[in-house]
């Protein structure tokens, strides 16, 4: 018999440098803001680009959170999560060419309107779609990467044919509501209406999705799902059940993404998504797979760098999306705020 | 002889031995057998594909990593013999050195990426890839002055290779430099070919095939996984490199839409699954019917929807230009119901 070796454990508060470590992430936003006060100079212009900077994270985000619920939930990965960007953007711009009449009123509760009942109309034909695209193309291929990869990238395909076959191969272009076409200047700088409702409406669903994700029993069921699948099961919940909601929830969001992002272009196109899925995964491996909030700071940081960069030096725009994700990814590997998976 | 040239891999399906003979005397002798400027293209760019296609299932078949920058190292062998040719002039040297150039540019870049994915998690790589190879597409079109943006790069390669250069005849047909550059193709692609049938026949081949099946237990087992994969991506990546140094030989044109597009990655992707993913042959088969449909299946198709004119919606399906949307359903339907393709059919067979 040998005695069990001494040992005092002791509670230890986190060193400084732990707790930076952990808040790191947060305080990166602010940080890429004052450096590019520092290297814009001007205040006026800096307020426009952050701004811009801002609604255009807060689109990505949108877009960007279902596909990494999704991946946290069920190890699924969706290289098809563009194709209801695309959708929901077509679904979105035909209802408002439907409500001419509203969007063309100098009323802005008219036009309000009209996005509301575009981005609803969005939202539940992705949703749809979705639905029937869980069934017949992810459930059989739960389980394998590569054929999910695969399939999924067959089936972007088909669908972005199948809104050329719909609504014709020609690029659309369209007009923001009456009232939301211009710009309010604030401090000398310019800042466009529709940016300030798209961060409006960007960070209403990003609080939602907290609270909900916080405070309500599916929340709980959803973070402890993608945490640990098998023990959420195990307690008797049907996590397949929950992952279809999540599923479909997730690509009305990208839905609402969509024609949030066409009303910001003014054009769209079938190939939209599979555009704006480069940024997403970016947004989504710097953010870490599986986390809500390390999408949102990504998608921040990805909307304000490359609006930043733009203007001081605009040939490295989109090179400064794949530095960036290689600056994260050599700081923290699995990305920012990575979701600890037990396997 | 035969057996040791091919690495013991044999064909082992009659059927597809016999195919796979056919095809090796249609390409060797295809200068003889279809004559015609639009049937020599169409051999040399099967060869091209056999070595891009065979050099991608390295990398999907074998070791079960999904990239989708392939073409972008297609694109640097490419661009490599391209801007080499403009800079050096019109001579041999210079289509050695962008060879060369571009193969290591292609490996250096695929090292850089492995290391920052696959040391984590293999689905980085198809996103970090994905991410990577639409920057470098858009960079190329934006940096003119370099690449020529969209319009591509025209340049002059040796006269040896080029159809003014004549040689005599034999059997009826003109032996020209395009013949000789048809010839150098072909070798090259053949030589390649039988170098990547070694490499997945090696004990480093199987290694990777065990990765593929179940990486916890090949990392049990002893073997440092990340390594073995990333070997794999470079290796794959320089010979994706070497074919598109052969196109860019072949073409006498570099451009954006011949060796970047996102559509020639499907294209690859496409030929893999359908002649099957984890053997070499399937590369062969894939490619072959593959460039043969695209060459010809969109004339059917053209004349399909003038035939159902009258019907609504039919011939907006059936336009040449939704040849994707076909793609991607048949795409789709291999991976469901052939993911072992025409090869793995033909061997269950026997």
């Amino acid at each position: 018999m040998t005695i069990a070796p001494e040992h005092n454990p002791v509670f230890a508060r986190l060193g400084w440098r732990d707790r930076l470590g952990q808040s790191a992430p947060y305080l990166l936003v602010p940080v890429l803001i004052a450096a590019g006060f520092a290297a814009i100079g001007a205040p006026s212009s800096w307020l426009t680009l952050t701004v811009s900077g801002l609604a255009m994270g807060m689109m990505i985000f949108i877009m960007a959170s279902g596909l990494t619920l999704v991946f946290g939930l069920m190890d699924v990965i969706n290289f098809g999560h563009g194709a209801f960007i695309s959708l929901g953007a077509y679904m979105g711009v035909s209802v408002l060419f439907w409500l001419s009449g509203w969007t063309e009123a100098a009323s802005l509760a008219l036009n309000v309107g009209a996005i509301g009942l575009a981005i609803l109309a969005a939202m539940l034909f992705a949703g749809a779609v979705s639905w029937a695209f869980e069934r017949t193309i992810v459930r059989p291929v739960y389980g394998s990467h590569l054929k999910q990869i695969l399939i999924t990238v067959g089936a972007l395909i088909v669908l972005e044919q199948l809104i050329h076959v719909i609504w014709g191969a020609e690029e659309i272009f369209l007009l923001r509501p009456e009232s939301l076409r211009g710009a309010v200047t604030f401090f000398g700088a310019a800042l466009e209406k529709y940016r300030i409702l798209a961060v409006v409406i960007g960070l209403g669903i990003f609080i939602a999705m907290r609270l909900v994700l916080r405070h309500t029993k599916i929340g709980l069921i959803v973070r402890a799902g993608v945490q640990n699948g098998e023990m959420v099961e195990a307690l008797g919940y049907r996590l397949r059940l929950v992952f279809v909601g999540v599923f479909i929830a997730g690509s009305a969001l990208a839905g609402l993404g969509g024609v949030m992002w066409a009303l910001y272009e003014q054009v769209i196109t079938a190939g939209m998504g599979e555009n704006m899925m480069i940024l997403i995964f970016i947004v989504v491996i710097i953010g870490g797979l599986g986390s809500v909030e390390g999408a949102f700071i990504g998608a921040l940081l990805v909307g304000l760098l490359q609006n930043y960069v733009a203007f001081l030096e605009p040939k490295l725009a989109l090179v400064s999306n794949i530095a960036l994700m290689t600056a994260i990814l050599m700081w923290r590997p699995q990305g920012m705020m990575p979701v600890v998976k037990a396997k | 002889m035969l057996t040791r040239l091919i690495s013991g891999d044999t064909p082992r399906s009659p059927v597809l031995a016999a195919l796979l003979g056919a095809i090796l005397v249609a390409l060797m002798f295809a200068p003889f057998l279809f004559p015609g400027v639009r049937a020599l293209d169409t051999a040399a760019t099967i060869c091209i594909f056999i070595l891009l296609v065979a050099s991608y299932d390295l990398l999907l078949g074998y070791t079960g990593i999904v990239s989708f920058a392939h073409t972008m190292f297609f694109g640097m062998g490419a661009y490599g013999v391209a801007l080499a040719s403009i800079h050096m002039g019109r001579s041999y040297e210079a289509l050695i050195t962008g060879t060369v150039l571009g193969a290591a540019a292609a490996a250096l870049f695929a090292l850089v990426i492995a290391l920052f994915s696959l040391r984590v998690r293999a689905i980085f790589f198809a996103m970090i890839t994905l991410a990577v190879a639409s920057a470098m597409a858009v960079l190329v079109s934006q940096l003119f002055q370099i690449t020529g943006g969209e319009d591509g790069l025209t340049y002059r390669i040796p006269r040896e290779l080029t159809p003014a250069f004549r040689l005599g005849e034999i059997f009826d047909t003109r032996i020209n430099g395009r013949i000789l550059n048809y010839y150098l193709v072909f070798f090259s692609c053949l030589m390649l070919f039988l170098l990547l049938l070694r490499v997945v026949n090696s004990p480093f081949g199987r290694v990777l095939q065990a990765i593929r099946e179940n990486e916890f237990r090949a990392q049990a087992i002893g073997y440092k996984v990340v390594l073995y994969r990333t070997t794999a991506t470079c290796l794959s990546a320089a010979m994706a490199a070497l074919a598109g140094s052969l196109y860019a030989i072949w073409l006498r044109y570099v451009g954006p839409d011949t060796t970047l597009s996102f559509e020639i990655m499907l294209d690859v992707l496409l030929m893999v699954v359908i002649g099957g993913m984890g053997t070499l042959y399937g590369a062969v088969l894939g490619s072959v019917i593959f460039v043969l449909a695209h060459n010809y299946l969109q004339n059917l198709m053209g004349a399909g929807a003038e035939m159902f004119q009258n019907i609504p919606i039919l011939p907006d399906l059936i336009n040449p230009d939704r040849w994707l949307l076909w793609l991607g359903v048949l795409f789709v339907l291999s991976v469901y119901f052939f993911p072992t393709g025409i090869v793995g059919r033909l061997r269950a067979n026997r």
